[in-house]
């Protein structure tokens, strides 16, 4: 940690120069689409590499000349070929939500106005797919803008630069994402973890192949109906390789994936070992009378993405 | 590995069984939500889809200035929400063939049985593989429903995928839910 502090240190020191000329020059609005618009390509069109390399260890256990195997080898090719072409990874290109890190001071209105811009300008270069649809009327704009979309969430953070993280999250994964209020008594599910660890293993069971499996989840334990999923989604951002600062969700992940992959719904659920890639899992607290726990199920097309911005808006460093 | 080649048949697709993974050339109409909700509500579709294969699938699609079409990305979508509709769609319109991911219930998989028809699954989330297979886009019908709710006629080579169900009562879909669940009893 403290390498990496100096280094930034050193390198901030190096650029201020520079940094005041490319102001002048560049007009930071044009500059922020531009980087927003690459952000949203390198999220539909590639995995991080986290998530591919925990991909390419589930291709290799699945036995060779089986369904499974053969299904795990197209989505390998799927991944080269959407990176070599720079076209979506799929074509549901998902819902589309940001969380945007900022310093004190910052202004979302403008921001808020920018990114929606890129969103369309992205979905005209077909980085995304015409993918917002009005619930009442059926009408899709064409726009990937309406009530709701995108998605975007503003945090304040320490940091003196602003930080954007993108998760485009498919349809078929939504659809398979539930929430359980316990105790849950078609499974036994009780108001502790072993109750969580039977709600999560019976909702993978349910999604089956739907979910466009090796999925991956995040989870939440407690909150009330509305945060619960909205936490569960947001562990969606960890790296898969990460390590729950908690022991007693740190060993449940772990649990979790190991038994997922004893259940054989394997890969499109055609059958084999690889159920689950990952399973992250957060809480929060909730009043006495309930207890939820909300799955987020993310399909092996796994698109999460992030940026760091420089001061004027040019893209600074991948966050994954 | 066998291959299906356009035209397709009854016959054909008689012959194909639940785990074959089979490499598709010829013609696939895509439908989804709208085109099957529309075919449901005694609408006529706008092309014959006698002995075709419909393919449940919303592309993302490009045209260019003089207004060819280019999909660039074309993977399955959920199936089992046509599943109030699809039955009716093979029996009324005699399609042979359906692509999709996720599998379908059984009154799909009666009508397969009745009528000659075959559940294929395409690896979901593989848009890029899938849609290096099309070779030409060669219409497209209903467009007011919206770009990937639209029907796209579409040419295909070696397009992957598995039969999940066949025309003989056999569904893996069906199979895998029973054993994982009697493991996850296990398991509980």
């Amino acid at each position: 940690m403290a390498k990496k502090a100096a280094k930034k240190k050193v390198s901030k020191k190096i650029t201020p120069k520079k940094v005041v000329k490319v102001v002048k020059k560049i007009d930071s609005k044009q500059q922020t689409i531009d980087s927003l618009i690459e952000l949203i390509r390198v999220t539909s069109t590639e995995v991080p590499d986290d998530v591919f390399k925990t991909i390419v260890a589930a291709a290799k256990s699945e036995e060779k000349d089986t369904i499974a195997d053969y299904a795990m080898g197209i989505i390998k090719k799927n991944i080269d070929l959407a990176k070599y072409k720079s076209q979506p990874l799929c074509q549901d290109t998902g819902t589309v939500i940001f969380y945007i890190y900022h310093p004190a001071g910052f202004h979302q209105t403008p921001f808020k106005e920018l990114v929606k811009k890129s969103v369309t300008l992205a979905t005209k270069k077909g980085y995304l797919r015409q993918n917002s649809v009005n619930s009442l009327t059926g009408e899709n704009a064409g726009t990937n803008l309406g009530e709701g979309h995108p998605s975007i969430h503003f945090y304040e953070h320490k940091g003196s630069e602003v930080e954007v993280k993108l998760v485009l999250k498919g349809g078929g994964c939504e659809n398979v994402s539930a929430q359980y209020s316990l105790p849950d008594t078609t499974i036994g599910a009780g108001r502790d973890l072993e109750g969580v660890r039977k709600v999560i293993l019976d909702a993978v069971q349910k999604a089956q192949g739907k979910g466009c499996g090796p999925g991956a989840l995040g989870v939440c334990v407690g909150g009330d109906r509305a945060d619960s999923a909205y936490f569960a989604k947001k562990q969606l951002l960890r790296k898969l390789d990460d390590k729950n600062s908690l022991k007693d969700l740190d060993k449940l992940e772990k649990e979790i994936v190991e038994t997922c992959n004893k259940l054989g719904i394997g890969p499109m659920g055609f059958g084999g070992k690889t159920t689950l890639l990952s399973c992250k899992i957060t809480h929060a607290n909730r009043v006495p009378a309930s207890f939820f726990v909300s799955i987020s199920y993310m399909c092996w097309a796994f698109r999460r993405q992030g940026i760091a911005m420089n001061k004027n808006f040019a893209i600074k460093k991948w966050l994954y | 590995m066998k291959k299906l080649n356009y035209p397709f048949s009854v016959e054909a697709v008689r012959d194909l069984k639940v785990g074959d993974m089979v490499l598709i050339t010829g013609k696939l109409f895509t439908g989804r939500d709208a085109v099957h909700k529309y075919l449901h509500d005694g609408n006529k579709p706008p092309v014959d889809l006698k002995n075709q294969i419909i393919y449940h699938c919303g592309p993302v699609t490009l045209q260019d200035k003089k207004g060819k079409w280019t999909v660039t990305a074309a993977g399955p979508t959920t199936s089992i929400r046509e599943e109030p509709y699809q039955w009716e769609v093979i029996r009324d319109y005699g399609i042979v063939g359906v692509i999709g991911k996720g599998g379908m219930g059984q009154k799909t998989l009666d009508a397969c049985k009745e009528y000659g028809c075959v559940y294929f699954h395409a690896v979901g989330g593989a848009a890029q593989v899938l849609a290096e297979k099309i070779i030409s886009v060669d219409g497209l019908y209903l467009k007011e429903f919206g770009l990937p709710e639209a029907i796209w006629e579409l040419s295909v080579e070696d397009f992957p995928v598995v039969v999940t169900m066949d025309s003989h009562g056999n569904s893996l879909h069906k199979e895998i839910e029973a054993s994982s669940k009697e493991m996850l009893n296990k398991l509980l």
